[in-house]
């Protein structure tokens, strides 16, 4: 049933996506630049898991962080909502900066650090609650809404942004958790997107995912990042090269290289990307 | 390369080879005998917990039901003033009421005969007119409780006689029966025994004199030795004495010599002897008593209806009249308080040490402290209890709120240890979610993690409350074991009882009639415990989301 619902409007989203020629370097840079990380460094105790790594991510485009497992992209993901400050242990050195301000500095409120910079998980992660409460939360613990009406029309608006809206539209008040894995996940986008945030990270988002939906789920980012900055993390690089408009290479660490997505993916500088995005290793 | 050959098994061992047969066959019966031993130590739980239920079952059940007189009283306005229904001679009431039922009772066994009656007879008639004055003046029909032993004897727990000789009297018996020293004589049934007539003892007289009942005796422990018991002598009758009197004033020659005599038997032995197993009137009862109950019986007055009384009546001297209800309340005082201190203080805990805590020393000495006092005896908390509360802090005594404390002492580590687990449990990603969204600490653990570990600490916290329900040691030690005959007064600060020390003090005393009512009671708190952990079943499966 669900994968039929879902089956017929995935071909047609396959169109855009697969074909579309990406942007070089000089393309990206013409958005703004939105966050900038400078000489970041973190250690897990006494481990250090990054070194010395400097990124620039632009507006309405998607940067996409690649590598093998272990080497940091996660770790570097988090940082940029301040989601490692509850890990134990984890120390952040550098400068990370969300429109030319210090999110690391003493006076900023990672509460509100995050409504500006939302996330979306690995594996869907809904609220055992309604559909609707799934949506309405962010709203509602930002006091972003003071009516019935507001909040439903912003549950309208997000699970519309997130192409969820005719699926789910007749079933609001039923758990979230029973969608199927792709309906949870964009269910998780429709969350993370009502508030209003400028920047939307996503830590391997559709790694969880059959093609259909992740099919669904990057179209969606297609969509979503005319308005949005959005960071995504992958393992794969069809996804990578799909999606974004500027792909970054982790290795061990250390930010190797970065550049326009048909650049590191055609002609790379280093020859560790050059061996990871042609297979040889990883 | 060699070596790798040697190390795995032989191309030609395949697996239909005897051995691989049989280490398949080895195998299988290791799962069945695994599998035997888990079948065969829930057998053997269920059959003990049968057993357990079933003697209680079995032991308790006629304290569920009271043996009760519906007796005609008067209230005679000239012994009760209606002014003040409180103070009337209703002792003689029912002496009148007695007398009326059973009539011809002779003065002197007025007072024998009204024992039949619970000793609280007067004070049963005395709230009934206390709370009805109208009926002053009238003939009102008042079930009133039997006193215990006939309460017992009416529901067949105890008989009208018992054995008058016990096994041991009856083994000695047997002995001198198998030697064949059991004989007929003279009419009656007679021991032949040989008894060397004491110079020492024994003078011819005439008439003969002497210590003859010494001389039997000694001659019929010679046959028995080694048995001091005394109460071997009454295995004589007791003209057997003069058995030896008669013989000697026959033949005084026999002085000195030893001569068969034969002793006549006492008659609960001659009974024996006959074949026939002696009885006698249980001494809790009279025959006068029981000729007036039997009286009662026949006028069909007698009744067993539910005994409501075991949950509605507090405690009293006289197990007819003894209820639980003072426990019960006692109890819900205790656990009330020991929620209302536990639950809120255990889940605060639990919250910090689980989500704020910082890992050092300190909080893990916290931590190993907390587990290791979920271990520490009960009494040990009773003592402190005693010492702190009671000795220190001056609470008063015997009261539900000390109780509660301690209580709630021995409830918090469990209540703690489970929150910790149940929040634990709560998978890291809603955490996660709810933090990418900009909840603060406060929100995630209020909106989500509670919530969604709500069940498993509800289910532990009522499982702590069990287990406090079910503690005495503690209860003993602050003297929560009060003998409260009323519930009016009850309250957090004055002294009370609780079910487990109830239990405890009925244990105790000697009354047949408690005897079922421990049992009884002891069902009463399995009862509440079962109840408590359906409860609990239900709070889980409301409350249990999945994710």
């Amino acid at each position: 049933m669900e994968a039929n619902v879902e089956a017929q409007p995935a071909i047609r989203v396959q169109a855009p996506v697969v074909p579309e020629p990406k942007e070089g370097a000089s393309a990206a840079a013409q958005h703004e630049l939105k966050m900038a990380a400078r000489d970041v460094n973190l250690w897990y105790g006494e481990k250090q898991a990054l070194f010395d790594v400097n990124l620039e991510m632009f507006d309405s485009s998607v940067t996409a962080l690649i590598g093998p497992s272990g080497c940091g992209k996660s770790t570097f993901l988090r940082c940029l909502d301040r989601m490692n400050d509850v890990i134990d242990g984890c120390r952040v050195q550098g400068d990370i900066r969300l429109d030319g301000e210090d999110i690391y500095a003493p006076r900023v409120d990672p509460v509100q650090l995050r409504a500006r910079v939302g996330m979306v998980f690995q594996k869907p992660n809904p609220f055992p609650k309604s559909i609707f409460e799934n949506v309405a939360y962010g709203p509602r613990i930002h006091g972003l809404c003071k009516t019935k009406a507001e909040y439903a029309e912003i549950v309208e608006k997000s699970l519309t942004r997130a192409g969820l809206w005719d699926e789910v539209k007749d079933r609001l008040d039923e758990s979230g958790t029973g969608l199927s894995g792709g309906q949870q996940q964009r269910l998780c986008i429709a969350r993370a997107i009502s508030v209003n945030p400028e920047v939307l990270l996503m830590d391997e988002p559709c790694s969880a995912l059959d093609p259909i939906a992740t099919a669904k789920i990057e179209t969606l980012m297609d969509e979503l990042r005319k308005s949005l900055c959005i960071v995504i993390v992958t393992h794969s690089m069809q996804q990578a090269a799909r999606v974004s408009q500027r792909t970054a290479f982790f290795h061990l660490g250390k930010l190797v290289e970065v550049d326009g997505t048909s650049k590191i993916f055609t002609n790379p500088t280093d020859v560790r990307t050059q061996d990871y995005v042609t297979g040889r290793f990883g | 390369m060699s070596d790798a050959q040697a190390i795995g098994p032989a191309a030609t061992d395949s697996w239909g080879s005897d051995q691989a047969r049989r280490r398949v066959r080895r195998r299988y019966a290791a799962d069945r005998r695994l599998q035997a031993y888990g079948i065969i130590a829930i057998a053997l739980a269920v059959g003990l917990l049968g057993v357990l239920i079933t003697s209680l079952i079995r032991t308790g059940y006629p304290a569920f039901i009271q043996t009760k007189v519906e007796l005609p009283i008067y209230i005679d306005p000239a012994k009760v003033d209606p002014q003040d229904p409180g103070s009337g001679k209703y002792r003689a009431l029912v002496r009148e009421a007695v007398d009326k039922a059973v009539p011809g009772i002779p003065d002197d066994q007025k007072r024998s005969i009204g024992k039949i009656l619970s000793s609280d007879a007067a004070y049963i008639v005395r709230d009934y007119v206390v709370i009805h004055p109208d009926v002053i003046g009238k003939t009102i029909t008042l079930p009133i409780a039997v006193s215990d032993p006939y309460d017992q004897l009416y529901k067949g727990v105890i008989p009208k006689e018992m054995d008058a000789l016990n096994w041991t009297q009856v083994r000695w018996f047997e002995r001198l029966k198998n030697r064949g020293l059991v004989v007929e004589h003279d009419g009656r049934k007679s021991l032949k025994l040989d008894v060397y007539v004491n110079p020492k003892f024994v003078e011819a007289g005439p008439p003969p004199s002497g210590d003859f009942a010494v001389l039997a005796q000694s001659s019929l422990k010679a046959y028995l030795p080694r048995i001091i018991d005394t109460s071997l002598g009454e295995m004589l009758a007791e003209d057997a004495p003069e058995a030896i009197g008669a013989r000697v004033a026959a033949d005084p020659a026999i002085i000195g010599k030893t001569v068969q005599i034969f002793f006549p038997l006492s008659p609960h032995y001659a009974t024996l002897a006959k074949g026939e197993t002696p009885k006698v009137l249980n001494s809790r009862f009279s025959e006068d008593q029981l000729k007036a109950f039997d009286l009662l019986d026949e006028k069909g007055l007698l009744r067993t209806p539910f005994n409501w009384e075991l949950f509605f009546n507090a405690d009293s001297r006289f197990p007819e009249r003894a209820g639980l209800a003072g426990a019960i309340t006692g109890s819900f005082y205790a656990l009330l308080v020991c929620f209302l201190l536990s639950f809120p203080i255990g889940i605060a805990a639990a919250v910090y040490l689980e989500e704020f805590a910082p890992k050092n020393r300190f909080t893990d000495l916290i931590e190993v402290n907390i587990n290791n006092l979920a271990a520490v005896p009960s009494v040990v908390f009773g003592l402190l209890g005693l010492a702190v509360f009671l000795g220190f802090f001056g609470l008063p005594r015997s009261a539900p709120l000390v109780g509660g404390m301690v209580l709630s002492l021995m409830t918090l580590p469990t209540i703690i240890i489970t929150t910790r687990a149940a929040l634990k449990a709560v998978p890291p990603s809603i955490r996660e979610a709810a933090l990418g969204v900009g909840a603060s600490k406060h929100q995630v653990m209020m909106h989500h993690v509670l919530p969604l570990a709500l069940p498993g600490i509800l289910t532990g916290t009522i499982i702590g409350m069990a287990q406090a329900l079910g503690e005495t040691a503690p209860l003993l030690l602050i003297g929560m074991n009060a003998f409260i005959p009323s519930v009016e007064n009850m309250g957090i600060l004055e002294p009370a009882t609780s079910l487990p020390t109830q239990i405890f003090s009925w244990a105790d005393s000697p009354e047949r009639g408690f005897v079922s009512r421990t049992s009884a009671a002891i069902l009463v708190l399995l009862g509440f415990l079962v109840i408590m952990n359906i409860i609990a079943i239900t709070l889980r499966q409301m409350f249990q989301r999945k994710w």
